[in-house]
């Protein structure tokens, strides 16, 4: 749900890193973190386990300029991949203006894109909210791997899995080195923004 | 889920209501926020140069809330309607303002917890009124 604040002339959108565990959402938002100027960065939070795992979520607040006046501010979220995290997956998508879902190219990973898609499409839908509807990215994350000999799923393979019916853009990535990432995040936001403003703030102007 | 459009009059009127309400009484800090983790309404730590990152407070208070929630589902109970953490000088309390608002206070131990639970009742009427119609 985005907020818009018409006394401070702001418009707050929620944008959601989805994908299976260690799929690297987080990464994505870390590397994001780390490479833009602290003017235009809030406090990056994490809640994670011992090991390194999203618990909770994370959450890395943006300031991405103006639009017509108003200050876009962003906030991305990851969730937890784990299945047995589902619950918690579920208040995180609470609210949420635009998807990126980010799939593993390994390809013993392969159900497991396909099951966090469906998984996704359900978080949803228990929100009220339709995959259909939304803004929704795809990234083919960790494509480093596929110059070493570990069995990987082509593009070709990935977009047959999760994109035959989405027919989204995707973007190829390697989130540890930056590859990809400000590239799924400037799509992704500029169809939030249009999303967001043609859905309420073009009526509420007017 | 409904989608909120804040105008400068319904945050005047919530910023009044939190301060004559909250703050004079002695809260040092109080938010008002969506069950999405957004921002409303923030009163308070500005006077008295306390340092809140309320980006922060608001999504993990609205994620507890929220998990909050499912346990009291888990053990057969709709909601739990509050939520207070004790500290050693400060205090919060988590109270849900119609269906989708919650109000954060924080507060030190010169002010008892009974007056915050009976103010953020009475404001939970009238601030759900002003942002939820």
């Amino acid at each position: 749900m985005a907020l818009i604040d018409l006394s401070k002339k702001e418009v707050h959108c929620k944008v959601v890193f989805y994908g299976p565990g260690r799929c690297g959402k987080t990464t994505n938002l870390l590397y994001i973190h780390e490479a833009m100027d602290d003017k235009d960065r809030g406090k990056m939070l994490t809640i994670d386990t011992k090991g390194d795992r999203t618990l909770f979520f994370d959450l890395l607040p943006l300031n991405l300029g103006k639009i017509s006046g108003f200050d876009i501010r962003i906030q991305l979220y990851t969730v937890p991949g784990q299945v047995m995290y589902e619950a918690t997956r579920s208040l995180v998508l609470k609210g949420c203006d635009g998807l990126v879902y980010v799939a593993d190219p390994l390809k013993v990973r392969q159900e497991r894109n396909i099951e966090g898609l469906e998984d996704l499409r359900r978080n949803l839908e228990k929100n009220n909210l339709n995959l259909s509807e939304m803004p929704i990215i795809l990234q083919y994350n960790k494509r480093d791997l596929c110059d070493t000999p570990v069995p990987t799923l082509t593009i070709e393979e990935l977009e047959q899995d999760l994109n035959c019916d989405l027919k989204t853009a995707y973007f190829e990535a390697v989130a540890t080195t930056g590859v990809g990432v400000f590239e799924t995040l400037t799509e992704i936001t500029k169809r939030t923004v249009r999303y967001v403003a043609e859905k309420h703030l073009l009526t509420t102007i007017d | 889920m409904a989608d909120f459009v804040i105008t400068a009059q319904s945050q005047e009127a919530a910023g009044n209501l939190i301060v004559n309400n909250l703050i004079k009484a002695g809260v040092r800090t109080a938010l008002l926020i969506d069950s999405a983790g957004n921002v409303l309404a923030n009163c308070g730590h500005e006077q008295q140069h306390i340092d809140i990152d309320a980006i922060s407070l608001a999504a993990l208070a609205a994620a507890s809330l929220a998990a909050t929630s499912q346990i009291a589902k888990l053990i057969g109970e709709d909601d739990f309607s509050l939520l207070f953490h004790k500290g050693k000088s400060g205090n919060i309390h988590f109270g849900r303002v119609g269906q989708e608002l919650i109000l954060i206070t924080i507060f030190g131990d010169d002010v008892s917890l009974g007056l915050i639970r009976c103010r953020v009742a009475e404001l939970a009427e009238s601030l759900a009124k002003i942002f939820e119609g």
